[in-house]
C-alpha cells in the first residue's frame, strides 16, 4: 500500500521530495525548507517564486523592517494579555521583562552572525565597556532602527550602569494611567538588554525606570546592575 | 473662525470623549453633554435612511445652526467624531480626519484604554491639544 506523504514534510532527501512532486501539486517550488501545510492555491496565486521568509538573507535589514503600527498594536495587544495574568505591577514588569529577554537571545544570535559571519577570526567582547557601547549602539539600532542617547555610570554604586532613550520606540503610543505611573513598559527592552548581557557572560539584573526630563516627558533609563562576578572578572582584566 | 467643541461618541451612542477649545457655546453640564451625544445619535441613525436614493447612505454630515456648526465624521466601526465650528469655518473635515488619525495612534494603540470606555489617555489629550490648540483657527 502506497504511503501518502505527510504534508508537512521537511525535505532532507532528494527522494521523498521526487515523490511527494508526483503526489502532491504543492511542491512545484524547487526548494522547500519550510515545512508547508498550504498549499496549491498561494504557490498558483503568485505568479514568480516569493521567498518565504527562511529563505531571506539574514544581512539585509532594509527590506525587512516592520511596521511600527502593526509593532504598537501588537505590542499593544501583549502589555493587555499580561496585564490579565498579573497581580501588580512588580509582577507586570516581571513578565514584560522575561518576554523581552526571549527576543534579546535571539538579537544577539542575529547580530553575532551580521558583524562576525564574514570575519575568518569571529571574536566576541569579553570587555565590558566596549559590550555596552556595542548594546547601545549595534542592538539599539537593528531592534529600534537608532542608537539610544546615552550612556551614564552610577556615581553611588559602581557596579550600576545606565542605557538612557529620549523616546522609547515601543512607548511611543502608551499613555499609563496615573496610578500605575510607577510601571514602565520598557521592561521589555530591559529584558532584551538582560539577554544580550547574559549571553555574552555579563550576568546582570536589569530594570527600566521612567526618567522624564523637560522636552521629553517619554525619557527611560535601563538600569544594568552587575553581578558581583562580573566586576571581579574585570579588576583581573586590568592588572 | 473658531472650533468650539470636539466630541468623540462610541458606536453605542455613549460620549467617550468631550472637550471644549474657543468660547462661544453655552457651557453645559456633563450630564447634558452625555443627552446631546445620545440625541445626536438617534438622529444620525434615522438621517442614514433618509437617502432619497435607494442603498446604505452615510447619514447627516454638517448640521448646521444659526450660530454654529456641526461636522460629524462616521467611521468604518461606527465611531462618530463630532466637531462644534463656527459657520465659517472651513477646515471641520480636515481637522477631524487628523482628530481620527490621533484617536488611532494615541487611544487604540494604547493597551490601557478599554474599547467603548471613556477615552482617558493622556497622549490623546496633548496631541488634541497640539491639533487644535485654543480653537482659534484665524
Amino acid at each position: 500500500m502506497a504511503q501518502q506523504p505527510h504534508p508537512r514534510f521537511s525535505v532532507m532527501s532528494t527522494s521523498s521530495l521526487s515523490s511527494a512532486d508526483a503526489l502532491s501539486p504543492a511542491t512545484s517550488t524547487t526548494r522547500f525548507s519550510l515545512p508547508s501545510v498550504n498549499t496549491a492555491s498561494t504557490s498558483t496565486r503568485h505568479a514568480g517564486p516569493r521567498p518565504n521568509i527562511f529563505d531571506r538573507s539574514l544581512n539585509k535589514t532594509r527590506t525587512t523592517e516592520v511596521s511600527t503600527s502593526a509593532f504598537a498594536f501588537l505590542f499593544s495587544e501583549v502589555v493587555q494579555y499580561t496585564q490579565k495574568r498579573v497581580s501588580g505591577i512588580n509582577d507586570l514588569e516581571r513578565r514584560l521583562n522575561t518576554l523581552g529577554y526571549r527576543i534579546g537571545t535571539r538579537v544577539l544570535e542575529l547580530m553575532a552572525w551580521r558583524a562576525e559571519s564574514g570575519s575568518k577570526a569571529p571574536k566576541r567582547e569579553i570587555r565590558f565597556l566596549p559590550a555596552l557601547m556595542s548594546i547601545h549602539t549595534q542592538v539599539w539600532k537593528a531592534v529600534f532602527g537608532k542608537p539610544a542617547d546615552a550612556i551614564e555610570k552610577s556615581v553611588s554604586n559602581e557596579d550600576e550602569y545606565m542605557i538612557i532613550d529620549n523616546e522609547p520606540a515601543i512607548e511611543r503610543y502608551i499613555s499609563v494611567p496615573r496610578d500605575m505611573s510607577q510601571l514602565s513598559c520598557s521592561s521589555f527592552t530591559a529584558g532584551i538588554v538582560e539577554a544580550v548581557l547574559d549571553g555574552l557572560g555579563f550576568p546582570a539584573r536589569v530594570t527600566a525606570h521612567n526618567t522624564p526630563v523637560q522636552g521629553h516627558p517619554a525619557r527611560t533609563t535601563i538600569l544594568i546592575k552587575l553581578e558581583k562576578s562580573v566586576l571581579e572578572r574585570e579588576e583581573v582584566f586590568k592588572t | 473662525m473658531a472650533i468650539f467643541g470636539l466630541w468623540v461618541i462610541n458606536k453605542a451612542g455613549g460620549l467617550v470623549y468631550q472637550r471644549n477649545f474657543a468660547d462661544g457655546l453655552a457651557q453645559l453640564t456633563s450630564n447634558e453633554y452625555l443627552v446631546l451625544a445620545g440625541t445626536l445619535h438617534g438622529i444620525h441613525a434615522i438621517t442614514s435612511r433618509l437617502s432619497p436614493i435607494g442603498g446604505p447612505s452615510s447619514g447627516a454630515q454638517v448640521i448646521e445652526g444659526e450660530s454654529f456648526k456641526m461636522t460629524i465624521l462616521l467611521t468604518a466601526t461606527g465611531t462618530k467624531f463630532v466637531l462644534l465650528t463656527s459657520l465659517a469655518e472651513t477646515s471641520a473635515e480636515i481637522v477631524l480626519q487628523k482628530v481620527y488619525e490621533v484617536y488611532a495612534d494615541a487611544v487604540m494603540k494604547n493597551p490601557f484604554h478599554t474599547p467603548e470606555m471613556p477615552i482617558r489617555s493622556e497622549g490623546f489629550d496633548v496631541r488634541i491639544g497640539t491639533l487644535i490648540g485654543d480653537g482659534r483657527t484665524g
